[in-house]
């Protein structure tokens, strides 16, 4: 179960396509380890208004709540906001106020700092890192952004640091017009191109950009060292979300080899929605007890469900197969939908199965 | 909806996992049945459309993948070459930007960059003159969209870099794609939901940013995978008042029933709230319980469609 995978885990990161059910499970993980008496905290992107409600959560905040669950431990709760966070950032590492205004000032910023894609990757990042600095926390666990790429957030840190060290943002940052004296000729004829194909005045607003962002070039680069450092840390767990559908299980498959090849923790897999049948039903007792029309109608209703279940049973059986039997838990398609404590309680119970050595049972209340 | 398939353009998004692609090849193939040339265009690395069809993909070249239906996975970095050839007008100097360290670190960093790229070549593919990747025209383009945050992000990028650039010719190309998408008489867009509290919410949140952001309206909301209501209210009872009582070998089968009739009750509730809070139409589309959907079922979509649109 997953309290296994999780021993001695301060992090765990619960990554997959979307649509999954990404939210719910990290939700549910952090309220079966909170009634296992550890101080918990789930940061999510925008779940649904009424799990957040359930959750106690304000409508948006970069702020922990505490959700008001009865368990042994604590469970705490955030909303991420990425423009928020990135602001903060700007804030942190900024030498003084005059950087500080002209970045968050710059119009380029503005226009892009809450558009920007892989931003909100690199947020999510960058708040998993500063919670588990603090220590406040004796797990915590993140919902990863509903990317398509849902590999973005590994790369993000260490994409921005790539940017920091390249030539693009030296070539922003050196004295003088545009660091053309930097590169020499070959460059001067690079930037009259680049000048022909975009306009200068994208050009100059660019390199102020880079310029007034200059200063703090240091300072991101080791932060976003520390995050990929945490990242790949053997206190990190990641767990991946699917749907037994096939679409599901080529991203899970996909992601984790993307994982392998990172060497990042993996724990194992969580499988939502998963259809259950068992064998065929008895006809004539049916018929017997509803009567032929009725009878026939809750048949073919049952085969349905039955081929939709042999349909999971067999996507799953190969996505074990292509992990090399990395453990998985599965969870049925419940006909209700999680958006309450109580929901999260019963999708504990498959996450958190009561084992023969009588572990205690998820949130009792 | 034939006014839908009447524009140039239709964006197809929504939350992840609800079946915009399913949806996005149904209305192609609907288009294509109505004679109309019509393109399908996956982004972000997506390419799913030809194997519903059976067919492997093709990545960025633009394939027949069933009669008068055409599809392609635009790749930004393949986008982002072909757009500086045309705007450079010479492949040399092209190529050079291309290949250089500074301008490759500088697009790869330049957020946004592969959005305007992507949403740039979704425009020529709408135009009746094309620009960059090929001469053939058509009659329609369907673009199979992010999910809904990302699919706001990509119908804005244009926007966003005409007021970044003020003057010059990104300024230019990227207000005059701005002007196309916003153009109601165009441009389309069908938010696919799925009967169920989140994805109802984002479809309701996603009509709100569209009107506040870009000044655009949903065309429709289609709510794909709706279970069927096959037990009348009196057998609904009965089952009910049998449940437990049977004998163990038909115990599966009712609770598979009674199952069903709880998802559906739940599916009503959310396809009526949805229904009171949207401003476009909604309309329905039937749960498949085929194990893996293909061609046959693409086929049948598009007749409920054709029917309900």
């Amino acid at each position: 179960m997953i309290a296994d995978w999780l021993e001695r885990k301060e992090v765990v990161v619960c990554a997959g396509a979307g649509g999954v059910g990404k939210t719910t499970t990290a939700a549910a993980i952090a309220l079966g380890m909170a009634a296992r008496g550890r101080k918990v905290a789930v940061l999510t992107i925008d779940p649904a208004k009424r799990l957040a409600n359930a959750l106690g959560l304000p409508e948006l905040g970069n702020e922990e709540a505490r959700v008001a669950a009865d368990v042994d431990g604590e469970l705490w709760a955030m909303m991420l906001d990425a423009k928020r966070t990135f602001d903060e950032l700007i804030e942190w590492h900024a030498p003084d106020a005059a950087t500080r205004d002209a970045v968050l000032g710059n119009r380029i910023y503005r226009e892009l700092s809450s558009a920007v894609a892989g931003s909100q990757e690199y947020m999510a990042m960058e708040k998993l890192h500063e919670l588990h600095q603090e220590g406040r926390y004796d797990l915590l666990v993140l919902d990863t952004p509903p990317t398509r790429h849902a590999l973005d957030f590994i790369d993000a840190p260490k994409q921005l640091a790539a940017f920091i060290d390249s030539r693009a943002l030296q070539f922003f940052t050196a004295p003088g017009r545009l660091g053309l004296k930097v590169f020499g000729r070959g460059t001067g004829v690079v930037f009259s191109v680049m000048k022909r194909a975009t306009g200068i005045d994208l050009l100059q607003d660019l390199s102020d950009f880079f310029r007034s962002f200059g200063g703090m070039t240091e300072g991101f680069r080791d932060r976003a060292e520390r995050v990929n450092a945490l990242l790949g840390d053997s206190r990190t767990a990641f767990v991946l979300v699917t749907s037994p559908r096939r679409d599901s299980i080529e991203e899970a498959a996909f992601f984790w080899h993307r994982l392998r090849e990172a060497d990042l923790p993996f724990a194992g897999v969580v499988a939502n929605r998963v259809n259950r049948a068992d064998g065929p039903a008895d006809r004539a007792e049916l018929e017997r007890l509803l009567g032929e029309p009725l009878a026939r109608k809750v048949l073919r209703t049952y085969e349905d469900d039955r081929r939709l279940a042999e349909r999971d049973r067999r996507n799953l059986t190969e996505l074990r197969r292509r992990l090399g039997r990395k453990p998985m838990l599965e969870v049925p398609n419940l006909d209700h939908e999680v958006h309450d404590l109580g929901g999260l309680r019963e999708m504990c119970a498959y996450l958190f199965p009561v084992s023969r050595a009588g572990a205690p049972q998820t949130g009792a209340e | 909806m034939a006014k839908l398939l009447d524009k140039r353009l239709v964006v197809v998004t929504g939350k992840g996992g609800v079946g915009k692609t399913t949806v996005a090849a149904a209305l192609g193939l609907l288009a294509a049945r109505a004679g109309k040339r019509t393109i399908v265009a996956e982004v972000s690395e997506q390419e799913h459309l030809p194997a519903l069809f059976g067919r492997s993909g093709a990545g960025h070249r633009e394939v027949e993948i069933s009669p008068g239906l055409y599809g392609l996975s635009i790749d930004p970095a393949r986008a982002k070459e072909e757009w500086l050839r045309h705007q450079l007008r010479s492949s040399t100097l092209a190529g050079m930007l291309g290949n250089s360290r500074i301008f490759q670190y500088l697009t790869a960093a330049a957020p946004g960059v592969d959005e305007l790229v992507t949403i740039g070549r979704i425009w020529d593919l709408a135009q009746l003159e094309r620009h960059v990747g090929g001469t053939r025209t058509y009659d329609l383009a369907i673009v199979d969209a992010p999910a809904t945050g990302h699919g706001v992000a990509l119908l804005r990028a244009p926007r966003t870099y005409a007021a970044i650039a003020r003057v010059g010719p990104i300024a230019r190309q990227a207000g005059r794609i701005h002007e196309f998408i916003a153009d109601h008489a165009r441009t389309g867009v069908v938010a696919v939901a799925l009967p169920e509290e989140m994805p109802v919410n984002e479809t309701i949140d996603l009509g709100e940013r569209l009107r506040a952001e870009m000044g655009m309206a949903l065309d429709a909301i289609l709510v794909n995978a709706v279970y069927p209501e096959r037990f009348d209210t009196a057998e609904a009872k009965r089952l009910a008042a049998v449940n437990g009582r049977g004998p163990a070998a038909v115990r599966p089968a009712l609770e598979s029933a009674l199952s069903e009739l709880r998802r559906v009750r739940g599916q009503r509730a959310e396809v009526a709230r949805l229904r009171r809070a949207a401003d476009a139409p909604v309309r329905t589309l039937p749960f498949l319980f085929e194990p893996e959907l293909g061609a046959a079922e693409v086929d049948r979509l598009s007749r409920e469609l054709e029917r309900r649109l």
